[in-house]
Parts: structure tokens; C-alpha cells; sequence
């Protein structure tokens, strides 16, 4: 319990001091995206890595908390913390309605539904052209205020972000090692066993899904807030995909790794630009590499390799 | 304790299970036996909860229980375990038995996640309870391990933990013995009658005829979906109806 408490106090004064490191507003901009995408990742993660269940339309409620603020905040005028919330209860409420039906489904089926639930919100943000501004998108979204501070700039954004994603996975780590956490895992090993013990999987699983939603929309709240401009293409089925990637590369069921899988897909596609039209070629190649050879996901994988690197030189250093 | 009355299950066509009764006495040890085919794994998912059958009634201590989920029958105090054991093999031995005080503890999501004292303070007896199986069953030694990678003896035993952990006032056993080499099958009757020993009542499915008749109080024999003959053990070894279903008649 020390030794998780200690993890996260060192990862959080690797996030704060990061800007001391690296500067550049550029790359500043990128790992606020990192953070944003950190948040999804946890959210899928609960959902997908504990509970065992499938979303593919998880940038829906993300879309859903970035319109929601957006519209609240620019057509109806409120205050942008005082919007968040309510977009977020909304959310919650609508993904608990939604679960029920849904999560009765399972595997490949649930994926579907979840598909179709993604696409339909899609559409709705593509149609709503009054209320979303429709395909060219809603701007002139206000920025987040804080006293006398307005987060109007990459540094202070990268706090902001980075200091609610640190809230959020203190939040999950917390949760996942609690009896909920326990409860989740059991359902997704074996659901019939944790009924008989007493775990009521239904509402547990509609319960997670809508947690999930929330801390989605939140994502998305904060996502509107930063780029003062949103549009539906930035919360597609595609979004979606690229959501899941990052649960999978980082690690399933690891909060940290759903940090190292986020973190993995954003900045690649920075750092393969210079390699021009290759660069497609090269993420899909890596990706295919290291579901191969790292299946747990990066949190695991890279402990992994560091052991066989160490045993393989211990070796060379007796022979 | 427990009472079936009237259990018919009908599969598509087959008829599973026709018009089952029989009750069970508080603090007994009840074999079901009978011949492959018989309807025992389906009588006891139905009395688990995890069928619904076609008719009859499931009444446990007075209480209409006919149709309940297997995790509210559980918070009634009767779980039970499977043939094929369902353990949660990504979780260590102790987290598998934490997971069976689940009815016995109450922290909701968000205290869980907001570490509110008193879910640390309930976390902590979590812990020492799931502790207690383990040594009630004699698995202490491996708490920290894998349970996906336990040899199928502990295995059976961490799942009796487990539902343990319930503090159930009855638990059903889906073949116990099933998989045990002789040494373990021996340790596994001493257990049973321990855990009866704990006032709780037991009712088992088994094939091991020579721990049925030593372990067991009264005995159901099922044959072809009915009962076929209800008594203690040595009423069944000398009815010639069961002597007939297992060996064979000679008409």
C-alpha cells in the first residue's frame, strides 16, 4: 500500500516537473494531449482491463462531455466549472440508462452495441447543426478560469490537465485495489462464480460503464475548454479504435498502463513525422510488433525485457 | 433447512428433472448421487439459481427463494462451488477469498476510490477474514500466489475457501471429490465434516461412493430425473431399487 503510494508520489513529480525539462510550445501541446488521453485510457481500461467489458463508442461520451460543455458554456452562457458537472451527471445518467440493456450482451455482440452507440452520437453531433454547428464544428468555447489565472496558454494547460489525470488515476488506483476493483476482476474471470459469492454482476457492470462515461466526459469537458474549438471528427469510431489501442499496448487492467499506452500513441505520430509518407507504415508496423511480443502491454512487456537484458548480460559477465 | 418441492426442469424436449422433492436438515451432510445422466448438476444450478426451472419451488429456512439470483441467495447465506472450479485465476489466492466477503463488507464505489477511513478500516478486515479461510482450509503457505497457476487439489480448496468466506449457513458442493487423488479425497471428507462441525449445513453431489457413505448424514439418489430412493447410507446400500439403477436390472 506504501510501496503504490510512493509509485505515484514519483510519478507525479516526474509530471510536475516535466516542464522544467522539455520546452517548446509544441511539445507542450502534445502532452497535454497525452494527459487528456491518459484520462480515456483509465476509463476504457475500468471498463475493458477489469470488468472485462468491450466499449468501441467510448469517444461518444467523450464527445458528449466536450459538446455538452461547449454548448452550455457558449450558447447558454454558464460558468465552465459550473457546466462541467452537470455534463458529467448527464453523461453518468445516460450510459447507467444505456447499460442496462446493453451490458447484458456479451463479447462480440457487446461490441457491436457499443459500436452502434458511438456511431449514433456521431451522427447526432454531424446533424444538430443548430445546437453543435454541425460538421465545421462549435467555437469560441472559453477557456478555464481559476482566481485570476486563465488557462489560456500550453504550460498552463499542461498543469491543469495534468493535475486532474494525476486525480483521476489516484482515483482508479484506489478503486481497482478496493473490494469494487476485486469484485470487477472476479466478474471478468468468472462471472458465474462472483454471483455465487454474492457480487451482483449486473449492476456492477452498469455501474463501471457509467463511471467510465463520467470520467470520459470530464475528459471531454476539459478537452473543449483547452482547444476553445471541437469538432465531430475528432470523436469518431476511428477515436474510438485508437482508445482501445492505447488500453492494449499499455497494459490491461494497469492504470499505469493505460498512462504508458496514451502516452505511446500520442507522441509517435510526432515522432514519425520526419519520416513523411512512411510514417503510417512504420506506427502500424510497431503496434503489430508489440502486441506480438509484449501481449500483457508495455507495463508489463518493458519490466520484461529489462530482466532479460540484465540476466543475458549477468551471463556474458560469467562466461 | 432447505426444501425442493416439485422440481421438473424440461429441456427442449427431454425431461431433465421430473417432479423432484426431498428436504434437507439444518446442520446435515446430504449426498445427492445416482448414475451419469441423472439431473444432480442440474437440480443443484437450479437450487443455485443459475437455471430457472420449468416448475416446483425452492424454499430455503421457510423462505420462498424460487428463482432468486445465485448473489442474492448468496447474501441469504447459501453458496456453493463447481465441478469444474471456477476460480479467479488472474488474482492471488488471497484476493480470490477476499472477493467471498464480498456480501460481508459495504463500501460503495466512491468510498472505495476516495480511501474514506472507513473503507480502509473495512479493507483491513477483509484481509484478516479471507486470512482465516485460508487457514481453515490450509492454504496460508500460498496466499500471494497466482490462483490460475494452482495444482486442481488446491485449487478445490481455495474455491471451499472462498465460499466460506460467505459465512454461509449452507453450502452446496458440485462433485468436490472430482479430479482428488486418494490422499486428497481423504483430507477433503475431514474438512466436510469440519465445516458441518461449524453448524454450517452441507449438501454434495458426488460420484466417490466410499465418501458418500462415510461422510454423509442422509443420502438422495436421483435416477433418470427422478428420486429414486431417500434415506441414511446404510438404507441406500441395502435398497434394492438403488442396487437395480447402478448395476443394472436384469429384465
Amino acid at each position: 500500500m506504501t510501496r503504490d503510494l510512493l509509485l505515484f508520489a514519483c510519478f507525479s513529480l516526474l509530471i510536475m516537473l516535466a516542464p522544467q525539462l522539455f520546452t517548446g510550445g509544441y511539445l507542450m501541446n502534445v502532452l497535454v494531449f497525452v494527459g487528456i488521453n491518459t484520462m480515456l485510457a483509465i476509463a476504457l481500461n475500468l471498463l475493458l482491463g477489469y470488468a472485462g467489458q468491450i466499449s468501441l463508442g467510448h469517444a461518444g461520451f467523450f464527445g458528449l462531455g466536450a459538446y455538452l460543455s461547449g454548448i452550455l458554456t457558449t450558447t447558454f452562457s454558464l460558468n465552465p466549472w459550473g457546466a462541467m458537472p452537470i455534463v458529467a451527471l448527464v453523461v453518468g445518467c445516460l450510459a447507467y440508462l444505456i447499460g442496462f440493456p446493453i451490458l447484458k450482451l456479451k463479447g462480440h455482440y457487446l461490441a457491436m452495441a457499443t459500436l452502434g452507440l458511438g456511431v449514433i452520437i456521431y451522427i447526432v453531433f454531424n446533424e444538430t447543426v443548430n445546437l453543435t454547428g454541425g460538421p465545421s464544428g462549435l467555437s469560441g468555447i472559453p477557456n478555464l478560469r481559476l482566481g485570476g489565472i486563465v488557462f489560456d496558454s500550453d504550460v498552463k494547460n499542461y498543469y491543469l490537465i495534468w493535475v486532474v489525470t494525476l486525480m483521476v488515476m489516484l482515483f482508479s488506483i484506489n478503486l481497482a485495489n478496493s473490494r469494487i476493483g476485486r469484485a470487477l476482476r472476479a466478474v471478468h474471470d468468472s462471472d458465474v462464480a462472483a454471483q455465487v459469492l454474492g457480487v451482483n454482476s449486473r449492476l456492477l457492470k452498469v455501474q463501471i460503464f457509467a463511471l467510465s462515461a463520467i470520467i470520459s466526459s470530464l475528459a471531454g469537458s476539459f478537452y473543449a475548454h483547452t482547444m476553445t474549438f471541437i469538432s465531430p471528427a475528432s470523436f469518431g469510431f476511428n477515436f474510438s479504435i485508437e482508445l482501445l489501442t492505447m488500453v492494449v499496448i499499455g497494459g490491461l487492467g494497469s492504470i499505469y498502463g493505460s498512462f504508458l499506452g496514451a502516452a505511446l500513441l500520442t507522441l509517435l505520430p510526432e515522432i514519425l513525422r520526419g519520416a513523411n509518407d512512411y510514417d503510417i507504415i512504420i506506427y502500424g508496423a510497431l503496434l503489430v510488433l508489440m502486441v506480438m511480443f509484449m501481449p500483457g502491454g508495455l507495463v508489463r512487456g518493458i519490466p520484461a525485457l529489462y530482466r532479460k537484458i540484465v540476466t543475458r548480460r549477468g551471463e556474458a559477465g560469467h562466461a | 433447512m432447505l426444501e425442493v418441492s416439485g422440481i421438473t426442469q424440461i429441456f427442449g424436449g427431454v425431461t431433465a428433472l421430473d417432479s423432484v422433492s426431498f428436504s434437507i436438515t439444518r446442520g446435515d451432510i446430504t449426498g445427492v448421487i445416482g448414475p451419469n445422466g441423472a439431473g444432480k448438476t442440474t437440480l443443484f444450478n437450479i437450487i443455485s439459481g443459475i437455471y430457472r426451472q420449468t416448475a416446483g419451488t425452492v424454499t430455503l429456512e421457510g423462505k420462498d427463494v424460487t428463482g432468486l439470483s445465485p448473489d442474492r441467495l448468496a447474501r441469504l447465506s447459501m453458496v456453493r462451488t463447481f465441478q469444474n472450479i471456477e476460480l479467479f485465476g488472474s488474482m492471488t489466492l488471497l484476493e480470490n477469498v477476499m472477493v467471498g466477503m464480498h456480501t460481508k463488507s459495504s463500501s460503495g464505489l466512491l468510498a472505495c476510490a476516495l480511501k474514506m477511513p472507513w473503507s480502509i478500516a473495512e479493507e483491513r478486515r477483509i484481509r484478516a477474514g479471507a486470512m482465516k479461510w485460508l487457514e481453515f482450509t490450509g492454504i496460508t503457505d500460498l496466499a500471494d500466489h497466482t490462483a490460475g497457476s494452482l495444482p486442481f487439489g488446491k485449487g478445490r480448496l481455495l474455491e471451499i475457501a472462498r465460499a466460506l468466506a460467505v459465512e454461509p449457513r449452507i453450502i452446496l458442493m458440485d462433485e468436490p471429490a472430482a479430479g482428488l487423488n486418494s490422499q486428497e479425497t481423504l483430507a477433503l471428507a475431514e474438512l466436510i465434516k469440519r465445516i458441518r462441525d461449524l453448524g454450517i449445513t452441507v449438501v454434495l453431489v458426488e460420484h466417490d461412493m466410499e465418501l458418500v457413505m462415510d461422510i454423509c448424514d442422509r443420502i438422495v439418489v436421483l435416477n433418470l430425473g427422478r428420486k429414486l430412493a431417500e434415506g441414511t447410507p446404510r438404507e441406500i446400500q441395502e435398497s434394492p431399487e438403488v442396487i437395480a439403477a447402478y448395476l443394472g436390472d436384469d429384465d
